[in-house]
């Protein structure tokens, strides 16, 4: 379908494109700007769509990856012993690949920033800014998910920091600067722990030297593909004593910094309390965004770097990384329940499932990690529009407290109806995503770990505790008085709840639809486990 | 053994740089002279625009020279003076650099200096010149002499422009303060140097490196005293903490395109400096290594302190011109890191990663610079709520400055994170990992700084709502620093390749 044409290119760029557009058109024109957004950010959403289409899992999205040399700066032989030596590089490629741990990811990312670009019609302020802030936005985490050398993940990931700090700023609540500030230092602490742990990365695992006719060249590469390659080839100089030599305490370190620099975005427990703000402060779409895809490329990383690079590491902190998790799963839905707000309890339990993500991770098989990807797909669904109906709700009353609110499903039954189902998806009622994704990340660790997994299930009881306590109290009761002339959500708003709920229900009814992508997406890191670490 | 070397008519054209500098600056001073007092004063400043121009167009005469005599496999320097003044790629690209940022300077002041606040402005524009002379003769100096004179005519000329605003209060102490740091910094690199000449018995930098390994075997205690003076005048210089009190009041008291020449000019030229002395007579001491890597660490010590204490200076500043002093020391620190790493034999160019943040670094600050002279015309106070809703007030010069800041912060895809990615490489490379935490760790704090103004010019809104006006002159060069400093972001890869490709280790700083 796709022969010939740079499909990952055109996902990623198209969105930055749209938003040269936007900056263009004359600013009073507040329509046409909105339809620029949204369609811009539906032309990648159903790129997206073909490419999973056309994709085979089997081939792992091979045929997909793109490459061009985009850097390659020369570094200084003059002093080197070795005359033999011809060149000398520092090389970082533009290269992009899709694989089954990503394949979901990019999915989710245009069906929610798509929904969320709808949900932005209740933005009126300063549109043009707004709009081409998003459809930056968007380039960033479509280039998270598909970029395959460390530098270029690292430009994506911080081109995500800069729109978002605005999108905060800018459009939130009242303490919305706070939450922006807060936002900023904690991602951009989380990005520079990364940025160290990468070029520990580049300058270890990333060496290569090649014997060609003329003479030996060396290369230090960003690229992911030759780091993995290095990984596997015993006779890498990342193995050997010297001076490229990726000793136990530099593995330990970069893959400490990795769980750090993740563990911020994902958010793991004493990380998290930007993400609270953020939550609180941030205007609906943008917390869609934030919830539903920003969260996610912490997971992601943490798969992609921590585990597939440093899988020696995870073998040995798998424990931890479930204590973790289980802190976080405990944490977040105990404090979800205390709640009065329903945007912080959303957020608590957000905290609470991405722990979940930790324990799927560390049951260290395939069951496990597909368990903590599609955890990480479906939760970003549910989240999405939750957030969406937080929106629309706090649009028409003002207020999302949860004592303010009662009497949902007189006054406003579908948007109160739809509540309902995304709480209880939420919550991990069977036939809906949400259970899927539990189910899968708690047999995985069941296999190795059951006592955790155990404690670990009591944050699945709280779930409905917190869900059902506050859903029900803001749809059922009686009617607060300044309530009552309410109206039902508007088509534009309830197309995105429909589509949302439609997937949300799609993979809890076929989960294969996202397993059969992953099927292959592990190989590697399973082969590592078994073979490499031994353990 | 004392030669007489003079000038010969064909060392003439090796200095034409320079020489066309002197020349217009006498042309201009006397014009100053001779024009009646009503005629204005900005056409002396089109003078000095076209002498700086005129110079650069020398200095990449002689690069295209180097290069073809590369080609050819000649010798790619040039040597007068007795071995004390050369003509090489170093000091070349060097050169280049502070030429078209005094350049850029010069343009941006006019229109922007008002008669009021600096009544003698022919002299502020032609003192440029001069100024610009002595850190050329920096960047070229291979002889201890000469690199202090070079300073010295830096430092007086920049000494009378910091005071330039002679009616104003603050310009004068500025002027008062940077008069007696700049003494003090000449005094103590002077005494550094009269310890090295003591000791190897020659003012030339080759034959002191060829020396030294005997000296330290005699006496080590006075080459370390040698280079603790040394690296305590050049930190004063550099403003680098625990050196840098000075340089908030100075920066603050100074015309805002002086501030910019001592943020940018003044202190590449002693950076030229200190990489032509440090490296022709500690680096290369091989048999001597324990000298070797204290000279190192005290450096790499000192390159921290500066960015931990310049960027938590900056944290609580409301002045815009202060908080870019600080942030200027900060940056002083992260420059100072590629000569604080050890030579190893994987890792040798110190000189690209240098020249590279530096590029970016001049292009930020000139062009952070202009838009605070724009705001100050206009607002009058260099306060940061002076910035406050400057995306509507003029929302080009906003955008421009937020790719600034972007830069300033290290923030993709500008020049400054590049700058920064592979100084930061350099130093994991060369296991360093300590100063690279330092550095990643203050280039977080400064988020929070440089987003201070980008806060002020989105969130907040101003007290008047009017336009700011932007003269032309300073409109360009805003618009040309924003776009060099996101064109080195986007391809990085030929500034790299050709600074790679002209600068050579062994033949720049090997001096012979």
């Amino acid at each position: 379908m796709f022969a010939n044409v740079p499909v990952l290119s055109l996902i990623i760029w198209l969105p930055l494109l749209g938003s040269l557009v936007v900056l263009l058109l004359p600013g009073r024109s507040g329509g046409a700007i909105r339809w620029a957004g949204i369609s811009f950010t539906f032309v990648s959403m159903v790129l997206a769509f073909g490419l999973y289409a056309s994709y085979l899992p089997l081939a792992g999205g091979g045929e997909f990856a793109e490459h061009g040399s985009w850097l390659s700066v020369p570094l200084n032989t003059e002093v080197m012993q070795d005359t033999s030596v011809t060149s000398y590089r520092l090389a970082f490629d533009y290269s992009l690949g899709v694989d089954g741990i990503s394949m979901p990811l990019v999915l989710l990312t245009g069906i929610v920033a798509s929904m969320a670009s709808l949900a932005s019609v209740h933005i009126f302020k300063r549109q043009k800014t707004y709009f081409s802030l998003f459809l930056l936005l968007q380039t960033g985490m479509y280039g998270v998910f598909l970029a395959r050398d460390v530098i270029w993940f690292f430009i994506f990931f911080e081109l995500t920091l800069i729109p978002m700090f605005f999108l905060i700023g800018i459009w939130g609540y009242y303490g919305r600067e706070k939450a922006a500030n807060r936002f900023l230092v904690y991602n951009g602490l989380g990005s520079a722990v990364m940025l160290l742990a990468f070029l520990i990365l580049i300058a270890t695992l990333g060496f290569a030297s090649v014997q060609t006719d003329g003479g030996i060249e060396l290369t230090f590469s960003g690229s992911y593909d030759t780091m993995l390659a290095n990984l596997a080839d015993p006779n890498a100089a990342a193995h050997q004593a010297g001076a490229w030599l990726l000793s136990d305490n530099l593995q330990w370190a970069a893959f400490i910094l990795l769980l750090v620099a993740f563990g911020i975005k994902l958010p793991i427990f004493p990380f998290h309390t930007w993400m609270l703000k953020v939550h609180a402060e941030a205007p609906p779409p943008v917390v869609m965004i934030h919830s539903g895809i920003l969260l996610k490329m912490g997971v992601y990383g943490l798969i992609r770097f921590a585990a597939f690079l440093l899988p020696a590491q995870l073998h040995s902190w798998s424990a931890v990384l479930a204590v973790l998790g289980v802190i976080n799963i405990l944490y977040g839905a105990v404090l979800a329940c205390a709640q009065k707000e329903f945007k912080l309890v959303l957020a608590y339990s957000s905290i609470s499932h991405m722990g979940i993500v930790l324990l799927g991770i560390a049951s260290l098989n395939e069951t496990g990690f597909e368990g903590a990807v599609y955890q990480a797909v479906s939760h970003g669904l549910i989240s999405a529009l939750l957030f969406l109906i937080v929106g629309s709700l706090h649009e028409r009353t003002g207020t999302t407290r949860i004592d303010e609110l009662g009497g949902l499903a007189r006054a406003v039954p579908f948007t109160a109806g739809i509540l309902l189902t995304a709480g209880l998806a939420s919550l991990g009622l069977p036939g809906l995503s949400g259970f899927i994704g539990e189910f899968l990340s708690f047999l995985g660790l069941f296999s190795t770990m059951k006592a955790l997994t155990a404690i670990g299930t009591i944050g699945v009881l709280l779930a409905a505790v917190y869900m059902l306590r506050s859903v029900l109290a803001m749809t059922y009761g009686p009617l607060p008085e300044k309530l009552a002339g309410l109206k039902e959500a508007r088509f534009i708003e309830t197309l995105p709840m429909v589509v949302l709920t439609a997937f949300i229900v799609l993979l809890g009814i076929y989960p294969s639809l996202l397993t059969d992508l992953m099927q292959h997406g592990f190989d590697g890191l399973l082969r590592e486990l078994q073979t490499g670490v031994g353990g | 053994m004392i030669q007489t070397n003079t000038l010969t008519w064909s060392d003439t054209w090796y200095m034409a740089p320079e020489l066309a500098l002197v020349v217009a600056t006498l042309v201009l001073a006397a014009l100053d002279l001779a024009l009646p007092r009503r005629t204005n004063r900005d056409w002396i400043g089109w003078g000095a625009l076209a002498g700086l121009v005129a110079a650069g167009v020398f200095v990449g005469w002689h690069i295209h020279d180097l290069r073809s005599a590369a080609g050819a496999g000649e010798q790619t320097y040039h040597s007068l003076l007795g071995g004390s003044y050369r003509i090489d790629d170093f000091g070349n690209l060097l050169k280049l650099i502070f030429l078209g940022a005094s350049a850029l300077l010069v343009l941006a002041s006019l229109g922007t200096v008002k008669r009021e606040d600096v009544p003698i402005k022919g002299e502020f524009y032609y003192l440029f010149l001069p100024a610009v002379v002595g850190a050329m003769v920096m960047a070229s100096s291979a002889d201890l002499i000469t690199l202090f004179l070079g300073m010295e005519l830096l430092g007086i000329t920049s000494y009378i422009l910091v005071g330039v605003r002679k009616r104003t209060g603050v310009s004068g102490e500025a002027a008062f303060k940077y008069v007696v740091t700049g003494g003090t910094a000449s005094a103590f690199i002077l005494y550094g140097m009269s310890f090295l000449y003591g000791l190897t018995g020659s003012t030339n930098l080759g034959a002191i490196r060829g020396a030294l390994g005997g000296a330290a075997a005699d006496s080590r205690a006075l080459i370390y005293a040698a280079f603790f003076l040394l690296i305590v005048g050049f930190a004063l210089k550099l403003a680098l903490a625990p050196f840098h009190a000075w340089a908030p009041d100075v920066y603050q008291g100074a015309p805002t395109p002086v501030t910019s020449f001592l943020a940018v000019v003044a202190k590449g030229a002693v950076f030229a400096m200190a990489y032509r002395l440090f490296l022709n007579t500690a680096y290369f001491q091989t048999d001597d290594s324990r000298l070797r890597g204290d000279v190192f660490l005290a450096l790499a010590v000192l390159a921290a302190a500066a960015m931990i204490v310049g960027i938590a200076g900056a944290l609580k500043q409301q002045s815009a011109k202060r908080l870019l002093a600080l942030s200027g020391v900060a940056n002083a620190g992260v420059l100072l890191v590629p000569l604080a790493l050890d030579v190893t034999d994987l890792h040798a160019s110190l000189f690209s990663e240098f020249l590279y943040y530096f590029i970016a670094y001049v292009f930020m600050n000139v062009g952070a610079f202009a838009v605070l002279t724009v705001i100050l015309r206009d607002a009058g106070s260099d306060k940061l709520s002076a910035f406050a809703g400057l995306y509507h007030r003029a929302p080009w010069t906003a955008v421009a400055m937020t790719a600034l800041l972007c830069s300033l912060a290290g923030l993709p895809i500008t020049g400054g994170f590049f700058g920064k990615l592979f100084i930061l490489f350099a130093s994991v490379q060369t296991k360093a990992y300590w100063l690279a935490a330092i550095l990643l760790a203050t280039t977080v704090v400064s988020y929070y700084v440089y987003f201070s103004f980008i806060r002020q010019m989105y969130m907040r809104t101003g007290d008047t709502d009017g336009k700011v006006a932007v003269p032309v002159p300073a409109g360009i060069v805003i618009w040309l620093s924003a776009a060099a400093t996101v064109a080195l972001g986007l391809a990085p890869k030929p500034v790299l390749d050709w600074v790679g490709g002209v600068y050579s280790l062994a033949v720049d700083f090997v001096a012979r």
